[in-house]
């Protein structure tokens, strides 16, 4: 599915991916975890196509294909999906109106015609049921206002109404309280089958216990030093990092 | 000869048609004394620095129309709001039209100065409250001098209008060129409600100057919402003038929806004479090409406990130009007043300006001022998210300059004119986002 081959990128000439070397197959979760400034954060911006961000080096393949040069837009029709840590808002933009807008221009890129409303209320509303949210919030304008959690529950909603091939969740459980969070990972589990693959990346182990991980890889200093199963997310919970550093040394 | 010379002569012939005993007689003698003076303002006054008035009072313009300007209801349909919820005035070439136009006498007057000025019951108002607020600036007295046609509207107190009041001023073309001076009188009285619409639009290429004055007295408690529609053709400029009195806990509201016309300035001027008045002064403008709008607002905070609240958004294409000067004047005994003044521009162009320049004029020690001011591109962050939601450069772009101008159409109560001016926007913003607004 994401196979990414010795990535390097940098922001104004500051190197913050130093090698990322990644595979991850149709089916599969993968969790990155790193301290913080460690590049994870980059990371998803680079394979979902910041252009703030240079890449002097390596690939990121999806499906064999070379995306690092497409835009976003087009990474997202090729079925990328980034769940950011920081949602922006946009004022007078409903929730709805703002993903109609988003599938029906990601139908536009593979040449098909608008969903049909009723087709896309009835979507709406099955993933809203799914994840809880109230119909009210639908037209509120996108992310203003929202709290923490309303905001990253809005983006697994997303989510579930774009179906990409390859999700990355950028630290969707900060901010949530353990009932969102368990919403939340039920609504990705759910999304999850053999043919598409989540990469999620956090700070801590909690998430895991709901989306659990087949992968988990340790982020520093933008390289991946360690992976391991998800025993692994316990082990640096328990212990934090510097032993990961000292085994390096 | 010069517009001024046009204008000066022209007014000796006006006198002598008028009627000797119109109420207003020595107000226009003091008034073409004042222009005649003062003449047009030039970029060497600090009011008028960003904007010239050169390139369009090198026009012949035509100062009395002929008055063969039928123009037919289908032609100009859509740029009323509604066929039968509002009141109309509408004006063709300066000239009242009865047929396109829907006045009432019932429960409040909404009709003409004509009338107004010409008619005996109407004597103690024009007496008490004509040219009372307007200030004798040289463009307000060009107007005063040749004032004689424009909307009259006259709200009883605890009356609240039952539907809003358009005032349409059209200009046919018949002439090459044409001077539109239009002189509103709105006299909102106490604990009286009324909404207002006021739009100026060209029907042809030829050249349109409108110079323009409303005044807006606002007795107390009495809540005034006033839409500015500009979105004349690019060989239409307008120069208006509003002034507002409020009395005590008085709301009034101009939103400038600005988009069209080739050069727009808007002096807005309120004067706050009781305690607990609201003043707002909203404005979108959205321009290319070589358009080029000034926004020049004044509030006058004369009493204590009162409230401002300004907020301009700019977005500039092309070559063009905007001006916001937004002043704050704030006497010694204005004490606890909040006054807050915002500005937000979005240059898409390189080639395009803003001169922005807010003026905080405080005397007095216990106010709360607040004005903030920003000019810059769209934000990278905000593109990111929504393209890797799959949605287009352009549509992104789109979305967030509508976003960007959105909340200040959050005032806007009347929700026919909501959707117009949403659509307005999307449409200037040159794309279509796939959803009704």
């Amino acid at each position: 599915m994401l196979k990414i081959k010795n990535l390097h990128a940098t922001v104004e000439d500051k190197d913050i991916l130093k090698g990322i070397n990644l595979d991850v197959k149709p089916g599969e979760v993968h969790a990155i975890m790193g301290p913080n400034g460690s590049g994870k954060s980059t990371l998803a911006s680079v394979v979902a196509g910041k252009d703030e961000f240079e890449i002097t080096n390596g690939e990121v393949l999806l499906e064999g294909e070379d995306i690092s040069e497409l835009d976003p837009e087009e990474r997202a029709h090729k079925g990328i999906f980034l769940s950011f840590q920081y949602p922006v808002e946009i004022p007078g933009v409903s929730v709805t109106n703002f993903i109609k807008t988003a599938i029906n221009e990601t139908r536009k890129s593979k040449g098909l015609k608008d969903m049909p409303a009723g087709e896309m209320l009835k979507l709406i509303k099955e993933k809203a049921d799914m994840l809880e949210i109230d119909r009210k919030f639908l037209s509120r304008s996108l992310n203003e206002g929202f709290s923490g959690g309303e905001k990253k529950r809005n983006e697994i909603f997303q989510m579930a109404m774009m179906e990409p091939k390859l999700a990355i969740l950028d630290e969707t459980d900060s901010g949530l309280d353990i009932d969102a969070l368990k919403i939340v990972a039920n609504g990705v589990n759910k999304l999850k089958n053999d043919d598409n693959a989540v990469i999620v990346i956090t700070h801590y182990q909690r998430l895991l216990d709901y989306i659990v991980p087949d992968y988990v890889h340790v982020l520093m200093d933008g390289k991946i030093v360690k992976s391991g199963s998800k025993e692994l997310a316990y082990e640096l919970e328990e212990k934090g990092y510097d032993w990961i550093k000292e085994e390096l040394v | 000869m010069s517009l001024k010379d046009k204008l000066l002569s022209s007014y000796i012939a006006f006198e002598d048609y008028l009627e000797d005993d119109s109420p207003i007689h020595d107000l226009r003698s003091d008034a073409i004394k004042t222009f005649e003076n003062q003449g047009f303002p030039t970029k060497k006054e600090e009011a008028w620095k960003y904007t010239s008035l050169n390139s369009i009072l090198k026009e012949d313009y035509s100062l009395f129309p002929k008055k063969d300007n039928d123009i037919q209801l289908k032609d100009v349909k859509r740029y009323f709001l509604h066929e039968i919820d509002t009141y109309k005035i509408v004006f063709v070439d300066g000239i009242y039209n009865s047929f396109l136009s829907e006045t009432t006498h019932d429960k409040a007057d909404v009709c003409l100065l004509s009338s107004a000025l010409s008619k005996d019951k109407y004597k103690p108002i024009v007496e008490t409250y004509f040219n009372k607020v307007a200030k004798n600036n040289s463009l307000t007295s060009l107007n005063t001098a040749f004032a004689k046609e424009g909307a009259y509207i006259s709200i009883p107190k605890h009356v609240e209008l039952d539907k809003p009041i358009e005032i349409i001023n059209f200009a046919t073309g018949n002439e090459t060129a044409i001077l539109l001076q239009p002189r509103n009188l709105v006299v909102v009285g106490e604990n009286a409600q009324v909404q207002i619409i006021e739009r100026h639009q060209s029907l042809s290429d030829n050249a349109v100057l409108t110079n323009s004055v409303t005044e807006i007295f606002a007795e107390k408690r009495a809540h005034v919402d006033f839409y500015k529609i500009q979105n004349d053709r690019s060989s239409a400029s307008l120069i208006d003038h509003t002034y507002a009195n409020q009395e005590r806990d008085s709301i009034v509201k101009v939103h400038t929806f600005s988009f069209g016309g080739k050069l727009t300035r808007n002096n807005l001027n309120f004067y706050q004479n009781g305690e607990h008045c609201d003043s707002v002064l909203n404005g979108i403008t959205i321009l290319e090409k070589k358009q080029h709008v000034d926004h020049n607002t004044l509030v006058h905070h004369i009493s204590p406990n009162c409230e401002s609240h300004q907020d301009y958004k700019g977005i500039f294409d092309d070559s063009s130009t905007g001006v916001f000067n937004g002043k704050v004047y704030v006497e010694k005994e204005a004490q606890k007043i909040d006054a807050f003044q915002k500005n937000n521009n979005i240059l898409i162009s390189d080639k395009a300006t803003i001169n922005a320049k807010p003026q905080l004029e405080i005397f007095a020690d216990d106010v709360k001022c607040s004005h903030g001011c920003t000019i810059g591109q769209l934000d990278e962050d905000a593109m990111f998210y929504m393209r890797s939601r799959g949605i287009g450069q352009k549509e992104a772009r789109a979305l967030l300059m509508y976003a960007f101008a959105n909340n200040v159409l959050e005032g806007v109560k009347i929700p026919e004119l909501k959707r117009r001016v949403n659509k307005l926007i999307a449409q200037k913003i040159g794309v279509n986002l796939g959803f009704d607004l």
